[in-house]
């Protein structure tokens, strides 16, 4: 039964992936992210991560997505790029490098855990009383003091975030590229 | 049944796609994007030993992943929005000085 969700989704999971380097047009690179991202959801339910999964498509199909689109708008840079590439052997070795890096990394992934499956029982016993409960407890309990400076680290970003991005006024700005 | 590895190397293999877009393109938000693959990459190995040990902890630091990468992004467009607001295009190559 999983392997029927997992081989198709895997299938649009990675060519959805090569879709997001390889569109010319950077709307088409964050739609095939988002389809990216839902496969990933969709991996997290088969592994048992309920509450992950769900966070998943909220947090970034969803406000992470919208971010990038909204900045794609912003810029206008909604448009056909021009892919060529300027520097010499850049892509070849890019490719190379690149292949090399990946089929490394399966082979050692297969060579080490191939006999093993996943435990009979899995994550049944952690989520006995329910996925988002089990990581609430953790989160609450033994990982109280990183959850709390995530939370620091969320103002920070925020805070930061309007200051780079904060438009000056038109006088302001001309005064600045004069003194610069 | 799926085996453990079957997952991870789909991981490997999409974080070796965001590693080629991090090389190959010039669009600093394809660029970002790459590095959001590469990110969820890692996301899904985490999540994947989390059931092979039967233990949430993998879980809870995908979820600081997670965290960490909403952040990330926050500060990273809006450095990209502040370099790029006044040039016509998000090329990377445009930015050749520290000062612009």
């Amino acid at each position: 039964m999983e392997s029927y969700v997992f081989w198709p989704v895997a299938v649009v999971s990675l060519v959805s992936a090569i879709l997001v380097i390889y569109s010319a047009n950077a709307v088409h690179s964050a739609l095939a992210l988002v389809a990216n991202f839902f496969m990933l959801a969709v991996m997290y339910v088969l592994l048992d991560a309920h509450f992950l999964a769900a966070v998943q498509v909220i947090v970034y199909a969803g406000a992470i997505m919208v971010l990038f689109l909204f900045v794609i708008m912003l810029l206008g840079v909604d448009r056909q790029e021009d892919l060529r590439e300027r520097l010499p052997l850049q892509k070849p070795l890019a490719l190379l490098f690149t292949a090399g890096l990946a089929g490394l990394t399966v082979f050692t992934v297969r060579a080490a855990f191939q006999e093993r499956a996943f435990p009979t029982g899995g994550l049944e016993q952690a989520n006995q009383s329910g996925n988002v409960e089990g990581l609430g407890r953790l989160l609450f309990t033994k990982y109280l003091f990183p959850f709390e400076v995530t939370s620091l680290l969320l103002i920070i970003a925020a805070i930061g975030a309007m200051v780079i991005a904060k438009s000056r006024r038109p006088d302001q700005m001309d005064s600045e590229d004069d003194e610069a | 049944m799926i085996q453990p590895a079957q997952f991870l190397a789909l991981a490997a293999m999409l974080f070796g796609v965001g590693v080629a877009g991090v090389l190959l393109r010039r669009n600093a938000l394809v660029v970002f994007m790459s590095i959001e693959l590469m990110l969820n990459a890692v996301n899904l190995t985490l999540v994947t030993f989390s059931k092979m040990h039967s233990e949430l902890n993998g879980q809870v630091l995908a979820f600081f992943v997670m965290v960490v990468a909403a952040a990330e992004v926050v500060v990273g467009l809006a450095i990209i929005v502040s370099i790029f607001r006044r040039r016509p295009s998000a090329s990377l190559d445009d930015v050749k000085g520290l000062k612009w």
